[in-house]
């Protein structure tokens, strides 16, 4: 088993429905959000490509931010799924410093908090509330390692790319372009 | 032509860029542990050379001051936890591969041996127990005991076991010497691995940072004794180490932007924050000319014998490290991948 996400950037309008439901789900306090809206344009007016992305934590397979994390309190749950366990998190910051998406951010109440693919959400078989709202179904979520499922037919099926391949940590959000 | 625009409602480091994980604390607390690591070399190399006499102020003064520096530097670490109350977790497990958590281990042993080797000074350096009637006294007179004069050393232990304690420690004192040696290496090193362990910061991912700092390190350390020293013959030979630690640390410094220009296309954009970049001016004129090229021709010159003042390169010399470390960290989490 292990949890990835497909998103199209071709059909995503970047309307942050996303970011709001993911706020709402998981009562992100004010200000803070575990995933975001990216713009790119490239090249020279008139020859411009516009690219936009929905971003979160990107479940990597090699993942930094729990090899430097000193009490443990990063993990990797079942699925592949990143986790914090805030009882157990000091706020060092290493793992903030591992991550080069930076995915994670400092919780008010003193923890480090980040994506965590909806897994309260998951276990019941829903999808996580970002790929739940998406009013333009650009984003699926599913098992990679069951090639019948939606998730692994759309990346087979696509081209695709992963952000900052040369990071090294093997990420597991795929981007359709 | 590239442009990005990022809709979120988050505050988070690489979103807005005023927004850094690491503060001021972590910084200080890779400088001061510099510093220590270089006062506790000093001290060691002295007595495993045998110039223990001739050298009271690095065998003993030093780790005094690396002492201060380290628990300092603990409180900055502990400090910059955003959750202070559960630091303790720290020390309930070892992961060999978080920095963080060997960088912690580390510093508490340190500070523990640092302590001990404070403890087989104690008679020489306050060998007349005179405090005045306070509360200071009457803890420490819990453990010692005054004597008639013998000599100059009018105190000693309450406790057989702490003059045993003593008396074995002395005896062994070069393996205690040997032991603080590498130790103080390690943590030396430490404080660049803290930076370097970490692959998504293009800037700090550079295996030449542990040996770099470590030299930056030794170089405050030998800074500090320095300006500490009462006689020429200390001062003067510090200086001399100071020179050639000097050297080396630019021969790193050099090599590492030749490594970040020959790298990738991260790595070649990291160094151009410091070519013509953000960094340039705050780094050029902090590290380099004053806290580098300035104290080394000071030096020379009073190699030279051109009567220097050694507080000046000495200050600028520590001034040097300290900017060299907060650019660092700063700089580090500026720049990152791009995607
Ligand atoms: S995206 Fe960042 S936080 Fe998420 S698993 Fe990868 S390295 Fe860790
Ligand atoms: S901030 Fe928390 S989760 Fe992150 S490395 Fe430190 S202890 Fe681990």
């Amino acid at each position: 088993m292990r949890y990835g996400m497909a998103i199209d950037t071709r059909k995503c309008v970047g309307c942050s429905d996303c970011v709001v439901a993911c706020q709402t789900e998981n009562s992100i306090p004010h200000g803070y959000t575990r995933d975001w809206i990216s713009e790119t344009v490239e090249g020279m007016y008139p020859n411009l490509a516009l690219e936009i992305r929905s971003e979160r934590c990107n479940h990597c397979d090699d993942t930094p931010c729990v090899r430097t994390c000193p009490t443990g309190s990063s993990h990797i749950i079942e699925g592949g799924i990143v986790k914090v366990t805030h009882e157990e998190c000091i706020g060092c910051g290493a793992c903030i410093e591992s991550c080069p998406y930076d995915a994670r951010y400092f919780h008010p109440e003193g923890y480090v908090d980040k994506c965590t693919f909806c897994d309260h959400r998951v276990k019941n078989g829903q999808d996580p509330a970002c790929v739940s709202v998406c009013p333009t179904h650009c984003m699926y979520f599913g098992d990679l390692d069951d090639p019948n499922s939606e998730i692994s037919k759309v990346v087979a099926k696509n081209k695709v790319k992963v952000l900052a391949p040369e990071a090294g940590t093997k990420p597991q959000i795929f981007y359709l372009v | 032509m590239r442009e990005e625009l990022i809709t979120s409602g988050r505050m988070n480091p690489g979103i807005d860029p005023v927004l850094h994980g690491w503060h001021w604390p972590i910084p200080f607390y890779l400088f001061v542990g510099g510093l220590a690591a270089g006062l506790l070399f000093f001290a060691a190399y002295k007595v495993l050379f045998g110039k223990e006499k001739d050298f009271p102020t690095a065998v003993m003064i030093g780790p005094f001051v690396a002492l201060a520096a380290i628990v300092m530097g603990l409180m900055a670490l502990i400090y910059d936890l955003h959750h202070p109350l559960y630091a303790w977790q720290l020390f309930t497990t070892i992961r060999i591969e978080s920095p963080m958590s060997w960088g912690a281990w580390t510093l508490m042993i340190v500070s523990i041996v640092n302590a001990v080797w404070i403890f087989t000074y104690l008679k020489k350096i306050f060998p007349d127990f005179n405090l005045k009637q306070n509360f200071l006294r009457k803890v420490i007179s819990n453990f010692i005991e005054e004597k008639q004069s013998e000599g100059k050393l009018n105190w000693d232990w309450k406790y057989k076991f702490l003059r045993d304690f003593e008396s074995f420690l002395i005896k062994n004192r070069k393996a205690l010497a040997w032991l603080m040696m590498i130790l103080s290496i390690i943590l030396g090193v430490y404080t660049g691995i803290l930076l370097s362990a970490f692959n998504a910061r293009p800037l700090w991912n550079t295996a030449l940072l542990g040996p770099l700092f470590l030299t930056s390190g030794f170089s405050t350390g030998a800074a500090m004794l320095m300006i500490l020293s009462k006689t020429h013959l200390e001062k003067i030979a510090f200086s001399k180490i100071d020179v050639l630690l000097i050297i080396i640390e630019l021969f790193f410094i050099t090599h590492m932007f030749m490594g970040y220009l020959a790298g990738s296309e991260v790595k070649a954009e990291a160094a151009h924050y410091f070519m013509g970049g953000e960094f340039t001016v705050t780094f050029w004129v902090n590290v380099i000319i004053l806290g580098l090229v300035v104290p080394l021709a000071l030096e020379t010159m009073e190699l030279l014998n051109v009567k220097i003042p050694v507080i000046i390169p000495g200050l600028l010399i520590l001034w040097g490290g300290m900017m060299f470390r907060f650019i660092m960290v700063d700089a580090g989490q500026v720049i990152r991948y791009l995607y």
